[in-house]
């Protein structure tokens, strides 16, 4: 196990270099700079090229990429070009709002795909089975910023149950502890600052688990499909176990592996989802940092957020890995 | 000596202007009408004001800022010797200044009493020490990434970083004080004074803040704004409000009352600012109750807004739009073609279907509430059949021309650039020009144009202060790619306003500049459009400025949220 992990690790390292490259050559080949984002219309030609040069746009790119290395492997991503900041400081502010939102979105698709999914190939061909295909085929279809749009007119604006924005009332007065809220607030005994951010979470939780949650319910019932036709499940139904038995032990276990898989791809993609989302219900987490980076070519920003979704990403997916030996006893005799 | 002299700004459209275009907007600062409601002390106590807007600050010192969104907030907590009111120059920290007549030495007397909110007084003292700091910068502190303002107003610093790439030589001299006087020397004078003294960049924090910063660092351009500009505590000024709070995960900035204010004190005791980056979702957020206004509102919601219950009040111009003709691209460096093409575009259709309410057709560079606004320059008033006949007698009735627009943005001047240049496309077309469409993102949109790629391309310019080389000098001053033409009468008109310290004369001779400017023509201005400002029915909201230089201590709540 461990000779594996460490495999697992040394293939990311090669796998970070790679994407460090791409991500450097990609930038570089953009046309424009972000000096012209930094100063207005009518700087100078002169107070641009002063920019550029004390930024060190004008030094040869293996001069610039050598230095983004070095700043990669110090663990300092350098400054946000657009707010001036460390960018370590800035994820690291707004990683947790981020992961707030995406626990959120995600026990919100696994409790209800999971469950849905299981019950669509149980009832295979009934109007429950077809009723949640069809949800999720639309769940994939709609826009996230169509759905926030619509939630918001619906809960927010219409029915006054829900706030738009934010991730507490403006001006809240609550003690961080996690950067978690709601978990700050059940912590601190806060449970008036925990409700509010619960309030504030639903909307934005619900536009991103759109996506994975229609993913979920379709993997999960296919992957049921698959293994309650295997000869171990019909055996052990004929072995007059109890159904429940039958569900949990030789069908659920089995039909988890994919099901498995496709969450902690997921949960990476759910960080990019949330750039949207985030913007959508200004909710101040890493998305709306994103958002504005990309928008004015803060190519440090972008690089180290970029970085940071990739190491997280691999993580998640070496997690995966490492727990299927637990999901499936197979695996673990392999290795 | 000359005395500075403050005036109440005109309510009546005094810039003057195109009688067709003019009459029906006041440019400078619209005057509210109606009574003015009872504010709910209860309310205003213990509910905050929650505005939305589009970008977080940057800088909690002033100087280390060019951006309007940290203006916002920082001209709430600091003041300037001289203050906006419209774009009027009036009394800031200084009840009255006085200028030698070079326009050399500017001699600003204070007001009595006033205190930062450290508790320190304000005097002359105080203000040359602000000043001596700011000269006195070293390395990356000289980055126009950094003090863009100062160095663009000042020329460069008493010691310019070969480094930081800065050329120009500072023109300020220093700073004496005499007890509640403070005067500025300077090697020269420009038209940026008195109206820069009026920038946010420039404003005053306590002596007591500069000690605490001197050793604050800023080795590079590309180094972290120091730890002091990011968190309050460390600065102080004499504003209306005091830093309380900058959560930075929440984007949230919160200020709460100065009640030894020197002015009107602010009836509502917190004042919140949220960043929400999405335009549409701000207009939601208003429509829901979760903040009480928000800025940059889009022109097609400001009906549906009004027509809901909510207040839209129009701000004064203080923009231009333009059609830039770069004469590098035959054959646009004959004048009668660009007539021609003047001629071609219906800009009031533009002004009356795509801007907001408050917009006006601009006959010139500069908006009227300027000084030197001329009304005898030439204005090339929609003819499309002259434009017709104009560009077959110059031997290009089929001509076939680029015309560039910027895709992913709007501008306050500009706030749909693809409906604009659609409308601007079909003018041309039907006086028989071939218009090839070249869109490009806006990142890249300012060094296209700059390089003079583009022979048509829109763009503009919201002024920082009063004064008319803050648009024509920045455009015209000397030959460039962006416009390519070389016409040393421009030139000179600008160079020769710029440097005439009697006001008198100076005004005549920006009045040449914009004639000149215009006889050139070397694009064609289109407009100048306020951008709007959105504020929720129970609040009474501030004196909206043409400058976005709301001061947020006007404003109430009249009844509880």
């Amino acid at each position: 196990m461990l000779r594996y992990t460490v495999k697992r690790l040394l293939q990311l390292s090669v796998a970070l270099l790679g994407l460090s490259l791409l991500l450097f050559a990609w930038f570089k080949a953009l046309p424009g700079g972000p000096e012209n984002r930094l100063l207005p219309e009518n700087a100078t030609d002169s107070q641009r090229e002063a920019l550029r040069a004390a930024l060190g746009l004008d030094e040869p790119v293996w001069t610039q990429y050598g230095e983004f290395l070095g700043r990669i492997v110090r663990l300092d991503f350098g400054s946000s070009l657009s707010s001036g900041r460390p960018i370590a400081t800035e994820l690291a502010e707004r990683l947790p709002a981020t992961v707030e939102l995406s626990l959120a979105a995600m026990l919100i698709a696994v409790g209800l795909g999971i469950p849905l999914g299981y019950l669509a190939a149980k009832r295979r061909g009934t109007w429950l089975d077809f009723g949640t295909v069809s949800g999720s085929l639309l769940g994939t279809c709609i826009p996230i910023f169509f759905l926030a749009a619509m939630l918001k007119v619906v809960f927010a604006q219409e029915l006054g149950w829900l706030p738009t924005t934010f991730r507490l009332t403006a001006g809240a007065d609550f003690t961080d502890v996690t950067g978690l809220r709601v978990l700050d607030g059940i912590i601190t005994g806060e449970f008036d600052i925990a409700w509010d951010a619960v309030k504030h979470l639903i909307l934005p939780a619900i536009a991103l688990s759109s996506i994975p949650l229609a993913v979920i319910v379709r993997i999960t019932r296919a992957s049921v499909l698959d293994v309650v036709g295997e000869d171990y499940v019909r055996t052990a139904d004929a072995k007059g176990l109890k159904p429940s038995t039958v569900r949990g032990r030789h069908v659920m276990r089995n039909a988890m592996l994919p099901i498995a898989t496709i969450i902690g791809l997921l949960l990476g993609s759910l960080f990019a989802g949330a750039v949207l989302t985030e913007s959508v219900f200004a909710f101040g987490g890493i998305g709306s940092f994103v958002y504005q980076a990309t928008t004015e070519r803060d190519y440090p920003a972008l690089m180290g957020f970029i970085l940071v979704i990739a190491v997280f990403y691999v993580v998640i997916n070496l997690l995966v890995d490492l727990s299927y030996g637990l999901l499936d006893p197979r695996v673990r005799v392999r290795k | 000596m000359a005395l500075g002299l403050f005036t109440a700004c005109g309510s009546d459209g005094d810039g003057g202007g195109d009688a067709d275009t003019a009459e029906d907007f006041d440019f400078s600062c619209p005057e509210r009408s109606g009574e003015v409601p009872e504010a709910d002390a209860a309310a205003n106590e213990s509910q905050p004001f929650v505005f939305g807007t589009p970008g977080d600050p940057t800088s909690l010192d002033p100087i280390l800022a060019s951006d309007g969104e940290t203006f916002r907030v920082n001209r709430q907590v600091f003041d300037t010797l001289l203050d906006a009111d419209c774009t009027d120059t009036v009394p800031g920290l200084a009840e009255s200044y006085e200028q030698n007549e070079a326009g050399t030495e500017w001699t600003f007397h204070l007001r009595e009493g006033v205190t930062f909110h450290d508790g320190q007084p304000l005097d002359g003292a105080a203000v040359c020490k602000n000043f001596e700091r700011w000269a006195n910068f070293k390395g990356g502190y000289q980055s126009p990434n950094f003090t863009y303002y100062y160095s663009s107003v000042f020329g460069g610093f008493a010691e310019n970083d070969p480094a930081m790439g800065i050329e120009t030589e500072s023109i300020y001299k220093g700073c004496t004080a005499d007890g509640l006087d403070a005067t500025i020397s300077l090697s020269k004078y420009t038209s940026s004074f008195p109206g820069a003294f009026t920038l946010e960049s420039l404003s005053i924090i306590s002596p007591a803040s500069i000690d605490a910063v001197a050793d604050a660092a800023i080795p590079t351009a590309d180094s972290p704004l120091p730890e002091y500009t990011q968190t309050v505590g460390t600065l102080a000024g004499t504003g209306p409000y005091m830093l309380e709070n900058w959560d930075h995960s929440s984007q949230e900035v919160v200020l709460t009352r100065f009640d030894d204010y020197f002015g009107e004190k602010a009836k509502v005791k917190t004042i919140i600012f949220k960043t929400i980056s999405d335009e549409t979702a701000r207009r939601q957020a208003l429509e829901a109750g979760d903040i009480h206004g928000y800025d940059l509102a889009a022109p097609a919601d400001a009906q549906a807004l009004i027509e809901a219950g909510y207040q839209v009040p129009v701000r004064g111009v203080f923009n231009l739009l333009y059609l830039a003709y770069t004469q590098s691209h035959s054959p646009l460096e004959d004048h009668a073609v660009r007539e021609a093409l003047s001629y071609a575009i219906d800009r009031e259709r533009i002004v009356n279907s795509v801007l907001p309410a408050g917009g006006m057709v601009a006959t010139q560079f500069i908006p009227p509430s300027l000084e030197g606004y001329s009304e005898d320059v030439a204005t090339y008033d929609y003819d499309a059949e002259k434009a017709k006949q104009m560009l077959a007698d110059a031997g290009a009735e089929d001509l076939t021309i680029t015309f560039c627009y910027p895709t992913d943005v709007t501008r306050p001047y500009m706030p749909a650039p693809k409906d604009i240049f659609d409308m601007i496309s079909s003018d041309l077309q039907n006086a028989g020009v071939t218009v090839e469409a070249k869109p490009i993102t806006w990142v890249d949109y300012i060094p296209t144009t700059r390089s003079g790629e583009c022979p048509l391309y829109l763009l503009g310019w919201t002024g920082d202060f009063a004064d008319p080389y803050n648009f024509l000098g920045t455009w015209f001053a000397t030959e460039s790619t962006e416009w390519g033409f070389d016409n040393q009468e421009v030139f000179d008109a600008i160079a020769a306003a710029n440097t005439e310290p009697d006001e008198a004369k100076r005004v005549e001779l920006w009045k040449a500049a914009n004639d000149a400017v215009m006889e050139e023509l070397p694009g064609l201005p289109i407009s100048s459009s306020p951008p709007s400002i959105a504020f929720a029915a129970n609040v009474y909201p501030p004196d909206v400025s043409p400058l976005t230089r709301e001061d947020f201590s006007q404003v109430y709540f009249t009844t509880a949220s």
